[in-house]
């Protein structure tokens, strides 16, 4: 469970709460766009010790089927990850 | 039904313990503290079931007011004078969030000069924080209003907190007889509170969100019909009741003998009962005159004042209020009423009371004797100051 | 089994924020809600973490949280957890996430409050010495030093002119149930003591060090080490209170790293002289002084 981009953006009067309250973990738009560099984990050298996700101030970083992924959607690029991998798996690239 | 004889502070007390807010929060102050003794007591006697929260200042008691709200808990505090200044910042923090608390407050005069006697200049100093605000008269009123304020606030469509305002010491500390309703008619007569508007387990939500320039607009926008369908929620309550328990109250204001009338004086409060015998003498003498007693001052009761004032010669306001460097509050809102209306008649406005500083019968015949000029006077009763503030 | 990278829940709670790349506050946030998990009450006042995370309609809270006054996160979390008490609802989690503006100043008088209540609340101070979502102005816990917008350094004065205030000790001196201070350079750690304060009733507070990369003057990517590097210098330190068993110590260096390195990569220090530097390991000498007196050793 994480929050996740929703479909549905509320405009009108009508679609608007009554009041100061809504759905948890409701977003609309991503924040790939704040990157100038993109962490990419070389998966040969990656041990899944998945330091780098926690570390992560964002939450991008997730294992799915044995191998550590990020959601490129939501990584801001910082480098964190990089730095915290003692395996050196993680490199940044220039985003183009 | 028991009767009891009973102060103010303490037959809000009654009220809200047949009301059952889940959560009370409150700091003590002058004139209000009894209502939180009481209350203390009824929570250790075991007559209360709720969670009393021995906050640290005022500005912590409606916070966390606020908070048990967010979680769906009805909620009380209570509060006077500098104390409801210090939460000032929670009170349009509670209105935005429509959160359906009650405050009972105290209406005491505001430093400096410090001063813990009645006025109204707290309250109505706040008057545009987004509360429903009433003023009520006498202690079984105020009982009365802390069932139904909950009645209201809490009505989804208007889901607006709610003040509930006694004069200090006038009203607070004075014992009067009171009914004290049975609490199988209070549970009978207002429901639990139930909401969407929470933190809820079972359906996580955020709430008291930041909302940019494109839509902060509409959320002011629907927090104003909120509190302008309390109208309608105000008769509702009242209509209800009078049915369980057999008293009827006016809506948003109580017109005594008007419809005759060719002189109305207009307040709020405890004061209306001496303006009321007042009326009263002069009518012996065949005097052509009435009181209009304001009982809620948000949402404004324009329709009505005019409806009352459409047909008499002359009216004067009295009120416990000065906005500095203009006139009184009272004063303003009611012009704003009659122009919006066309009505010509002449108002003329009194600021008395401040501090605590009596007003006599006398003073009461003396506005209504100057009203018999038909033009329009400002002044601080008693002291002066006469003349056309423009 | 202790808390770990593997045992945490999966679930992410604080997702699609608008904090800075790099931000220490968000993962502090992030890493406690990650413990408390799904059934956590979260209160954040206004300030960097609710001014990221609640921009409607992009929410970005997975869990119940709301934003409340500046001065009113200890007091909201009170009527919170009251709230959710007097309608028997059990098993949850109250949390206030509030910065150090938010705690040691305009909160404080709340905090104290819940503390003497012994509130059922867990407040966590994200610390990153100064007032940063207003744009960098000194608070009552910006350090000796550091140049603020309000405390600039120049010829006369060369920044903040006052020490930390020590808000551990303050909360402890309460007779708080459990009190920590913690960093973002030390996850285990950070873990276990969200962990422990979860399972302890009453109040808890825990004061974790979270760089801010745009008002310390590093880069984003070295905000877990420069705090862990404030803890290998001394700056900082690892501590636990637990009423009737007094203070702990965590962590203890075996020497201290330079303070001067840890100082001098930072652009909110680089205009100390070597006099100031002086007086900062100076009064990082007395502090540890006044610990192994504490710990009666």
């Amino acid at each position: 469970m994480k929050p996740y981009l929703r479909d549905r953006i509320p405009e009108t009067l009508a679609e608007l709460p009554d009041a100061t309250a809504y759905e948890a973990g409701y977003l609309v738009t991503k924040n790939a766009g704040w990157r100038s560099s993109r962490p990419v984990i070389h998966q040969e050298t990656c041990r899944g010790c998945l330091k780098c996700y926690l570390y992560c101030p964002e939450g991008v970083i997730f294992q799915d089927g044995g191998k550590v992924k990020i959601d490129y959607d939501f990584c801001k690029g910082c480098g964190i990850c990089r730095k915290i991998c003692r395996f050196g798996a993680i490199e940044m690239e220039e985003e183009k | 039904m028991a009767r009891k004889f009973l102060s103010g502070n303490e037959a809000f007390a009654e009220g809200i313990r047949l009301a059952g807010p889940q959560v009370i929060s409150a700091y003590p102050i002058t004139p209000q503290t009894i209502v939180v003794e009481r209350l203390s007591e009824m929570v250790e006697e075991g007559s209360l079931s709720a969670e009393f929260i021995h906050v640290e200042s005022e500005h912590s008691a409606l916070s966390c007011a606020i908070g048990a709200s967010a979680v769906g808990a009805r909620a009380f505090t209570a509060t006077s004078s500098q104390g409801l200044l210090y939460m000032a910042e929670c009170l349009t923090y509670a209105s935005g969030g429509r959160f359906p608390i009650v405050m009972m407050n105290a209406n005491r005069s505001t430093a400096l000069p410090w001063n813990i006697y009645g006025d109204q200049r707290d309250s109505i100093s706040l008057l545009d924080s987004g509360w429903i605000q009433c003023y009520v008269e006498n202690a079984q009123e105020a009982l009365d209003l802390a069932l139904m304020s909950y009645y209201i606030a809490e009505k989804k469509e208007v889901s607006t907190p709610f003040m509930v305002n006694l004069d200090g010491f006038v009203l607070t500390h004075t014992y009067e007889v009171t009914d004290v309703p049975e609490k199988e008619q209070a549970d009978a007569f207002l429901p639990g509170y139930e909401t969407e508007n929470k933190l809820d387990p079972d359906h996580p939500r955020n709430l008291g969100f930041s909302v940019g320039p494109e839509h902060n607009m509409a959320f002011k926008y629907k927090e104003h019909l909120g509190i302008l369908h309390a109208k309608e929620a105000v008769r509702e309550a009242e209509e209800r009741f009078a049915q369980i328990f057999g008293r009827q109250y006016t809506g948003l204001v109580e017109a005594y003998r008007t419809e005759d009338a060719s002189f109305v004086l207009i307040t709020l409060g405890s004061i209306a009962g001496l303006v009321r015998e007042t009326v009263d003498r002069l009518r012996e003498r065949g005097e052509k005159v009435g009181l209009l007693r304001i009982r809620y001052l948000r949402p404004f009761p324009n329709k009505e004042i005019a409806e009352v004032l459409g047909n008499v010669r002359a009216a004067a306001v009295l009120e416990k209020d000065i906005s500095f460097g203009n006139e009184g509050t009272v004063f303003s809102n009611v012009n704003s009423a009659l122009h919006k209306a066309g009505i010509p008649v002449p108002v003329s406005g009194y600021i008395g009371g401040l501090g605590g500083r009596n007003i006599s019968s006398e003073e009461i015949e003396g506005i209504f004797e100057d009203l018999k000029s038909e033009k329009r006077k400002t002044m601080f009763l008693g002291l002066g100051g006469e003349g056309e503030w423009v | 089994m202790g808390i770990n990278v593997k045992t945490l829940c999966k679930d992410e709670f604080f997702y699609g924020h608008k904090a800075c790349a790099g931000c220490g506050g968000s993962l502090a946030v992030r890493i406690a809600l990650k413990v408390l998990g799904e059934r956590s009450f979260a209160v954040l006042p206004a300030g960097c973490m609710s001014a990221v995370g609640f921009n409607f309609p992009q929410l970005c809270f997975g869990n119940n949280a709301v934003i409340s006054t500046f001065a009113g996160t200890a007091s909201m979390l009170t009527g919170i957890e009251a709230g959710l008490r007097a309608q028997g609802i059990r098993d949850f989690q109250a949390v206030g996430f509030a910065g150090d503006g938010g705690t040691a100043d305009i909160g404080l008088q709340a905090l104290s409050g819940a503390i003497d209540r012994n509130d059922d609340i867990l407040y966590i101070c994200y610390d990153n010495e100064a007032y940063m979502n207003t744009g960098i102005q000194k608070s009552s816990l910006t350090p000796f030093g550091a140049r603020t917008t309000t405390t600039p350094a120049g010829k006369n004065i060369r920044g903040n002119l006052r020490p930390k205030k020590n808000m551990f000790e303050i909360v402890a001196a309460h007779g708080i149930p459990y009190a920590a201070t913690a960093s973002i350079g030390d996850l285990n750690d950070f873990m276990e003591k969200v962990e422990k304060a979860s399972r302890i009733k009453g109040t808890k507070y825990i004061h974790v060090i979270a760089p801010c990369p745009t008002g310390w003057g590093i880069a984003p990517d070295e905000t877990v080490e420069v705090a862990k590097e404030a803890l290998d210098c001394g700056l900082w330190y690892l501590a636990e209170y637990e009423e009737g068993s007094g203070m702990t110590l965590n962590y203890r260096p075996g020497t201290f790293a330079s303070v001067e390195h840890y100082l001098k990569r930072q652009g909110r220090f680089r205009h100390l002289t070597g006099d100031d530097i002086d007086i900062i390991n100076h009064s990082r000498d007395v502090k540890w002084k006044l610990i192994e007196k504490n710990l009666g050793e």
